[in-house]
């Protein structure tokens, strides 16, 4: 029972307050160490020449994007199954967090498209479905702050989420279905990399270091959302005035 | 039976929703008709916002009236569970025996007889002002048949998640538009395709998927939805 004893809003609370420093020490680092191969040890690539180096924030932005709507879903689905306070907080602390991600790979995705395609935006098959995986965070944002009742907000929440979530694969194979504009995957499981070894290190890197600033900055709003929900509780009252 | 109701068999239950339903909706045909006015009048402001080149108009007639068949389908959402659910009927249909899945399902296609269907049996006059071919007319009205029931599936569980909410309206746009935009690329692009001789099969196999995905899973997320929001 252990494991579940983090699962309490009041045991959970000083534990993400532990936590989130760390994970944000974490992300300044390998931040530094990822930019730095990005911008001096990667060499320039012959057909893009500088303006690639973008991708060391664009892919990054994008994948946790996508994973950060299946976290999103995952806890808000436990929480409409099991009844768990603190998974539907978490969902609720994860979405924010999420719509920066697609925000930031769309915004990166408009500067790196004008100088490759000459144009800010395309309405190409990956652009298009990163904006509406922004539009369903935005959805999911306005469902539950629309909605009084927590509980009913947790749950309305997690339905719209879930089906939300029907959405990210079709992100995933849309390079495949729709043929368009935008560059085949860079990186690929089943083929060898189509970039030099320093460029992946480097946008590997980069994508830990965002997926430790994600993990810290959802520990940060949850617990503000613990503190909102519970602000009648006799340990926050406690824990408030320190 | 001796002294107890015959309890009415799913498929019985069924048929009773869905001609309550049409029923209701015939009583009140002014609101059916309102829906199908407004594609109308949506399809035919974009000749007037771009242009009378009929080049121009040809192209983009298989987009203008997807996208009007979209707005005009979520817009007749907000009758969906609505007036049931003022006057105390939706409660009935969840304490009924029958699966809400089912019931809900009896209402979506309900809804979309009189929502969707009209829109389907216009569009090839709304194409011909668009100078559509007749192949192009009707790969439109097949693609429309496959795809508006979706959106009406895909609605319900908007409908059902804002139900009773201030701005619910406003809401409902925002939560169901990004889930209809797989529907409306394939359905425009059948037409596209069709028209550019790579023959529409493909789309319309994909809508078909889609529809057959929805009419599986968004009834059971309706009901579910539905029970959060009465409780």
């Amino acid at each position: 029972m252990r494991l579940f004893h983090f699962a309490a809003p009041n045991t959970f609370y000083p534990l993400a307050g532990k936590l989130a420093p760390w994970f944000f020490g974490l992300a300044a680092v390998l931040c530094v160490i990822g930019l730095y191969i990005g911008f001096f040890v990667a060499p320039t690539d012959f057909q893009q020449s500088e303006a690639y180096r973008i991708i060391f924030i664009h892919v990054p932005s994008a994948w946790m994007a996508m994973f950060l709507y299946v976290v999103m879903a995952f806890w808000a689905g436990i929480g409409l199954a099991f009844n768990t306070r603190l998974s539907s907080m978490m969902a609720t602390a994860i979405a924010p967090t999420g719509a920066l991600m697609a925000f930031l790979a769309l915004w990166t995705g408009a500067l790196w498209g004008k100088p490759m395609w000459g144009t800010w935006w395309v309405w190409d098959a990956r652009l298009t479905s990163t904006l509406i995986l922004l539009f369903l965070y935005i959805g999911f944002m306005s469902l539950q702050a629309a909605i009084d009742d927590p509980r009913r907000a947790d749950k309305a929440g997690a339905v719209i989420a879930l089906v939300g979530v029907i959405n990210v694969p079709i992100i995933y194979f849309s390079v495949k279905w729709w043929n368009t504009l935008h560059q085949g995957a860079s990186v690929s499981l089943t083929k060898s990399p189509s970039m030099a070894a320093t460029m992946l290190t480097g946008m590997l890197i980069m994508a830990l270091a965002f997926w430790m600033y994600s993990i810290g900055a959802v520990l940060v709003r949850v617990r503000a959302v613990i503190l909102e929900r519970e602000r009648r509780a006799d340990w926050v009252r406690q824990a408030v005035r320190g | 039976m001796t002294g107890a109701t015959q309890r009415s068999t799913p498929s019985q239950a069924f048929a009773t929703v869905v001609r309550r339903d049409l029923l209701l909706a015939m009583r009140r045909r002014a609101e059916v008709l309102t829906t199908l006015f407004f594609f109308v009048i949506v399809v035919s402001l974009f000749p007037l916002g771009i242009g009378p080149e009929m080049d121009t108009l040809r192209l983009i007639a298989p987009g203008v009236v997807w996208v009007a068949a979209l707005l005009a389908s979520m817009l007749a959402l907000q009758r969906l569970f609505a007036l049931d659910y003022a006057d105390g009927t939706l409660e009935s249909l969840l304490l009924a025996p029958q699966p809400l899945g089912l019931l809900v399902a009896a209402k979506v296609l309900a809804h979309w007889l009189v929502s969707g269907l009209p829109l389907v049996i216009i569009a090839p006059l709304l194409g011909l002002q668009f100078d559509l071919p007749g192949e192009a007319l009707a790969i439109l009205v097949v693609s429309l048949l496959l795809g508006t029931p979706t959106l009406s599936l895909i609605g319900g569980i908007g409908a059902a998640l804002t139900l009773g909410l201030r701005g619910g309206g406003v809401l409902v746009s925002l939560l169901v538009l990004p889930l209809y935009i797989p529907v409306l690329i394939f359905g425009a692009g059948a037409v596209e395709a069709g028209s550019s001789g790579l023959g529409a099969g493909a789309h319309l196999s994909l809508l078909g998927a889609f529809f057959a995905l929805a009419a599986f899973f968004a009834p059971w997320a309706t009901a579910v939805a539905l029970r959060i929001s009465v409780e």
